[in-house]
């Protein structure tokens, strides 16, 4: 990341003396400054509303009523945790976090999941089959409310901020199996 | 049927909430309070990614006022409008799979260069709540419990991002086009 930041700082400047656009160039750095404090400040209120809500979800018994739930279904992803309650916990915790779009609460229990797989892990240093399809569903980022999305649609005036969240919520779907899918297979292949 | 489904995002907030306050009722949470102390972390939430939001939206702006980014587009724009995908969204393709703050600091360039409501938006928009960024996920996780050998973990979601990438894009164009 370093290098990258580095590197497409210096390319801007580099092309902008070529195209002649210097002046615009730190014009432009500056005002893109301002604005991304700006977007953010804006994002407090619609984003304390929605954490304020999932709090009462949270402390209410509701987020570990439905990651009961979910917690049978997890068991055919993860065959091998039969015998790792804390784990499914965990990844069930995990995974409703993520849909509410609360990515911030999610990544503790996704921690305290891996913690618990780690600790039936026969050698430390290599990823199980669990933890790689784990982390496959993960990135594949499963979503129901978009919230910092929405947030900054509705921040920037948008007429419908929470019409992407069908289209949201089926794309996620789909690469949710199709993560699942590739690990189970992939998990094959890789030592 | 689309104008159906457009009704079905619209009522999805609505009615998680009536759940979650419905519940709330059931057990007696003191739903209030509970409501005032979780609504203080948007305060943190925000204030935690202005630093972010501030590196990655002066480089897009520094690549866009140079013609970088122009060049880059001019390139995939044949490509792209096959598709009927937006040139402006070239960016956010790369970056969601790298870092959520960038794809947030280029989502909010999108808007501010095609408009709030523009498809690019939409599209970008989808792509961002549909990304959850592979490689900061794990390395904080694998990272916690010490793992060294990833084995096919990275390239499983990968494969995950690219697909659901290309849904993002077939999706938006029934929904929005």
């Amino acid at each position: 990341m370093n290098y990258i930041f580095i590197f497409l700082i210096l390319i801007s400047i580099f092309a902008a003396f070529f195209t002649g656009s210097i002046e615009n160039l730190i014009n432009e750095a500056l005002n893109a400054s301002k604005k991304a404090v700006e977007i953010a400040f804006s994002l407090i209120g619609i984003m304390g509303f929605w954490l304020g809500i999932v709090n009462i979800a949270k402390k209410s018994g509701l987020m570990n009523k439905i990651s009961k739930i979910i917690e049978k279904p997890i068991l055919y992803i993860f065959p091998d945790l039969k015998s790792n309650p804390e784990a499914q916990n965990n990844i069930a915790l995990n995974i409703s976090a993520n849909a509410l779009g609360l990515a911030n609460a999610a990544t503790p229990f996704g921690i305290k999941a891996m913690e618990a797989m780690q600790e039936q892990n026969k050698n430390k240093k290599r990823a199980t089959n669990s933890m790689c399809t784990f982390l496959a569903i993960n990135t594949a980022g499963f979503q129901i409310v978009p919230a910092v999305v929405i947030a900054i649609l509705s921040a920037n005036g948008a007429k419908n901020p929470t019409e992407i969240i069908l289209p949201t919520f089926i794309v996620t779907l789909c690469s949710f199996f199709v993560a699942m899918f590739f690990a189970k297979i992939l998990e094959r292949f890789f030592e | 049927m689309i104008n159906f489904l457009n009704n079905v995002s619209i009522l999805i907030l609505p009615l998680i909430i009536t759940a979650i306050l419905s519940y709330a009722i059931y057990k007696k949470t003191p739903a209030y309070e509970v409501f005032v102390d979780g609504a203080k972390e948007g305060f943190t939430l925000a204030v935690k990614i202005i630093p972010y939001l501030i590196a990655i939206m002066v480089c897009t702006a520094m690549l866009r006022a140079s013609g970088v980014i122009g060049i880059i587009e001019n390139w995939l724009g044949p490509f792209l409008t096959h598709f009927k995908i937006p040139t402006q969204t070239t960016l956010i393709m790369l970056t969601r799979s790298l870092s959520g703050s960038a794809t947030l600091g280029v989502l909010a360039d999108i808007i501010n260069q095609t408009g709030v409501d523009s498809y690019a938006t939409k599209l970008a928009a989808v792509i961002t709540g549909s990304s959850e960024t592979t490689f900061y996920v794990a390395s904080v996780y694998f990272g916690a419990v010490g793992i060294k050998k990833f084995r096919h973990a990275l390239l499983a979601g990968i494969l995950a991002d690219i697909t659901g990438l290309i849904l993002a894009v077939f999706v938006c164009s029934k929904f929005f086009l």
